[in-house]
C-alpha cells in the first residue's frame, strides 16, 4: 500500500458510530454517497463539505463505540476520507474498517490538529505530521487484519482465495 | 483448561487456542436486522455467492423500524422478505419482536455456542452461556457463505458481584454500576465473566439485561456460567442438546473485580454516554416529557410485570408520555394473560408493536427539542432516540414506571417501603 497524504480533522474521545451516521438515517437508502452527506452530522454539522478527498478522520480514545452498523466506516469511505487515526478504537468498528478496505490506525493523536497535513504509511505503521515536521509510531496492525485490508476488504478477499485465507500461525 | 471463551472457542476451533490467538471457528448461529441486512446481502453479492452455506442457522428479523413507517423501509423489508425465502432462511416478521428477545425465546442459541449478529447487542446471550457477539454486515456475509468467522481470542475480566440487591434496585442497576465502574472503553477487546450470589439469584430474563450492555463498555461478551436456571430455560424451549461451558480452576484472568451490591441504590445514566452513572438521588426531580419501556435490554417479561406493579391502579403523570413496547409477540400474549398490559394501558401507558421501537430513533416516538427521556435502553447517546435536542436518561423499568407516575426522576425505594 502506497503512502497517504491528506489533511487532519480531528474529534475527540468516544466518538461513537451513531455520531458517525445516525440511526434515523440508516433506513434511508443503501446507497452510501448519498448517505454520506449526513456523516458527523450531529456533532459537526456541515462536515461532508469540509472534506476533501483522502483526509483523514483523527480522534481521541474509543472511537467508533457502539452500533455494529457497517453504514459507518462506508460512509466515511463513501465522503472521501482516507483513513481513520485515533488513540484506540472499539472493537466492532476497528473490523468493520478493515472488512470495508478502510484503513485504521492506532497511534498517539494528541500532537495532531484541526487541518494538520498528514503522511500515512500503514504498512511502516508511520504516520508523519508535515505540518508540525513529527514522525509518530504507530501500534502495527495485526498480520491477519494487513492481510484482508491489503487485498482490499474482506469480500475481495474471499474471492481472491476462495475462503478465508489467513495464516493462523500469526 | 482455560476462560469460558478459550474453551468455547478451543472446541470449535479443534485446536487448544488462548488469548491473542487467532482463530478460524464454525458458527452455531447468526442473525441480521433490517438495519443491517441491507448491506449483508449487498455484501454477500460482492462475494458472488450464490447461496448460504447453512440457512437454517440464519435468521432475519424485521425490527428496527417495523412496522414500516415509510416507503424506503418498506422496501428494505421487502428485499429481506425475498432473500429470506429464497435462501431458505428464517425470517421474523413485523410484531414478532426484537432480535435478541427472539433468539433466546425461540431456543435459537445454546450454551456453549459461537453466534454472530449483525447487531452490537449480540451479546445478549451470554447470559445463557454462549460466546456471542456482534459484527459488521461484511463479516456476517462472510459468516453466511463460508460457516465460519475468524477471531482474535480475547482476555477476560472476571466479575464476581456478591451480596443480595436491595430492593428497588434490579440487574439494570448492576449494568450501569458497571459502566461506571469500567467506562465505555474499560473493556475494549475483552471478554467478561460475571458471576456471583447477586448473578446466581437472578431469572434469566434479569441476566440478559447484564448481558446485553456489556458492549457499552466495549466487551465483546459478557458470559455467565450454564446453572440450573439456565438450563432450564433453554431446556423449554427446544430439545437440542447441550453442554454449558465453565472456566477451569487455572483460567488465567487479566483481571478479578469481586465488589458486595448489597447496598447498591437505584442508577441512572445520564446524557449523552451510557459511562455517565449516578444514584438515582443525584437526578431525582428532573422533569420528564416521556418515558419509554422496552428494548432488547428491558422490554422481557419481567420487566412489564414490574412496572405494572408499580403502576396498577396508578395514572402516569399529566403531560407524560408512557410508551410501552413488549420486546416479543410472545412477551406480550404473556403479559395481557397475565394482566400488565392491562394495568399498564389503564394507567396511561402507549403499547406499540413488539419492536426496537424509538430505541434508535425510527419509529413510534421520537422526542421533540429540549424534552426529556428516561428510558429502559441501553444507550442514551445524543440523537439516539431521532432528536439531537432530546436528552436521554437511562435507568431500570422500576425506576422509568414510577417516574412516569410522578412526572420526575424519582428513587422507587420509596413506592416500596
Ligand atoms: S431495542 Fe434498541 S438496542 Fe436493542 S436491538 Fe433494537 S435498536 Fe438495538
Amino acid at each position: 500500500m502506497s503512502i497517504m497524504k491528506g489533511r487532519a480533522h480531528t474529534f475527540g474521545d468516544n466518538l461513537n458510530t451513531d455520531y458517525v451516521i445516525s440511526g434515523k438515517y440508516k433506513f434511508k437508502t443503501l446507497d452510501m454517497k448519498e448517505l454520506s452527506k449526513h456523516v458527523m452530522e450531529d456533532i459537526r454539522p456541515g462536515f461532508y463539505d469540509e472534506i476533501e478527498e483522502g483526509d483523514f478522520v483523527v480522534a481521541g480514545e474509543n472511537l467508533g463505540a457502539g452500533s455494529s452498523r457497517e453504514q459507518a466506516p462506508l460512509v466515511l469511505k463513501a465522503a472521501g476520507i482516507g483513513a481513520v487515526v485515533a488513540k484506540s478504537f472499539a472493537r466492532i468498528f476497528y473490523r468493520n474498517c478493515i472488512n470495508v478496505g478502510l484503513p485504521v490506525v492506532e497511534v498517539d493523536t494528541s500532537q495532531i490538529e484541526e487541518g494538520d497535513v498528514l503522511e500515512i504509511d500503514i504498512a511502516q505503521g508511520v504516520v508523519v505530521n508535515v505540518t508540525k515536521n513529527v514522525t509518530l509510531q504507530a501500534s502495527p496492525l495485526p498480520p491477519v487484519m494487513m492481510k484482508i485490508l491489503s487485498d482490499g476488504g474482506l469480500a475481495e478477499h474471499l474471492k481472491r482465495h476462495n475462503g478465508f485465507a489467513l495464516d493462523e500461525s500469526d | 483448561m482455560g476462560t469460558i471463551s478459550e474453551k468455547i472457542l478451543s472446541a470449535h476451533a479443534g485446536k487448544e487456542v488462548r488469548a491473542g490467538d487467532i482463530c478460524i471457528v464454525p458458527v452455531d448461529f447468526m442473525m441480521s436486522q433490517d438495519g443491517t441486512t441491507g448491506l449483508t446481502i449487498k455484501a454477500f453479492k460482492q462475494m458472488a455467492a450464490k447461496s448460504i452455506a447453512n440457512p437454517k442457522k440464519y435468521a432475519i428479523v424485521i425490527d428496527h423500524n417495523s412496522p414500516s413507517p415509510m416507503e424506503s423501509v418498506s422496501n428494505i423489508h421487502k428485499e429481506m422478505r425475498d432473500f429470506a425465502s429464497d435462501q431458505g432462511s428464517i425470517l421474523y416478521d413485523v410484531g414478532e419482536g426484537v432480535c435478541h428477545q427472539l433468539l433466546p425465546e425461540k431456543g435459537h442459541v445454546l450454551p456453549g455456542n459461537v453466534v454472530i449478529g449483525g447487531d452490537s447487542h449480540t451479546c445478549t446471550y451470554g447470559a445463557l452461556n454462549v460466546f456471542a457477539t456482534g459484527v459488521g454486515s461484511t463479516d456476517l456475509a462472510a459468516a453466511l457463505v463460508t460457516g465460519k468467522i475468524w477471531f482474535r481470542v480475547p482476555s477476560t475480566i472476571k466479575f464476581v458481584y456478591d451480596g443480595t440487591l436491595p430492593e428497588g434496585t434490579y440487574s439494570k442497576d448492576v449494568i450501569l454500576h458497571m459502566c461506571k465502574t469500567l467506562t465505555s472503553r474499560g473493556a475494549t477487546y475483552k471478554a467478561l465473566e460475571i458471576y456471583g450470589t447477586v448473578i446466581d439469584a437472578m431469572s434469566v430474563d434479569a441476566r440478559m439485561t447484564i448481558s446485553n450492555m456489556v458492549v457499552e463498555v466495549g466487551a465483546k461478551v459478557g458470559l455467565m456460567p450454564c446453572d440450573s436456571r439456565v438450563r432450564e430455560y433453554v431446556r423449554q424451549r427446544t430439545n437440542a442438546p447441550f453442554k454449558g461451558v465453565e472456566a477451569s480452576g487455572s483460567a488465567i484472568y487479566e483481571r478479578v473485580i469481586r465488589e458486595d451490591l448489597s447496598d447498591l441504590p437505584p442508577q441512572v445514566a445520564k446524557p449523552h454516554e451510557v459511562d455517565n452513572v449516578v444514584d438515582v438521588s443525584k437526578v431525582a426531580g428532573t422533569e420528564l416529557d416521556q418515558v419509554y419501556i422496552g428494548t432488547c435490554t428491558n422490554g422481557r417479561l419481567e420487566d412489564l410485570k414490574i412496572a405494572s406493579e408499580i403502576l396498577a391502579g396508578k395514572k402516569v403523570a399529566r403531560g407524560v408520555r408512557l410508551i410501552v413496547a413488549p420486546a416479543s409477540r410472545n412477551v406480550l400474549l404473556d403479559a395481557m394473560r397475565e394482566g400488565y398490559i392491562d394495568r399498564l394501558v389503564r394507567a396511561g401507558a402507549t403499547v406499540i408493536a413488539p419492536s426496537c421501537g424509538p430505541c434508535v430513533g425510527t419509529c413510534n416516538g421520537v422526542p421533540s427539542d429540549a424534552e426529556t427521556v428516561l428510558s429502559t435502553a441501553n444507550r442514551n447517546f445524543k440523537g439516539r432516540m431521532g432528536n439531537t435536542k432530546a436528552e436521554i436518561y437511562l435507568s431500570s423499568p422500576a425506576t422509568a414506571a414510577y417516574s412516569a407516575m410522578l412526572g420526575h426522576i424519582a428513587d422507587v425505594r420509596e413506592v416500596q417501603k
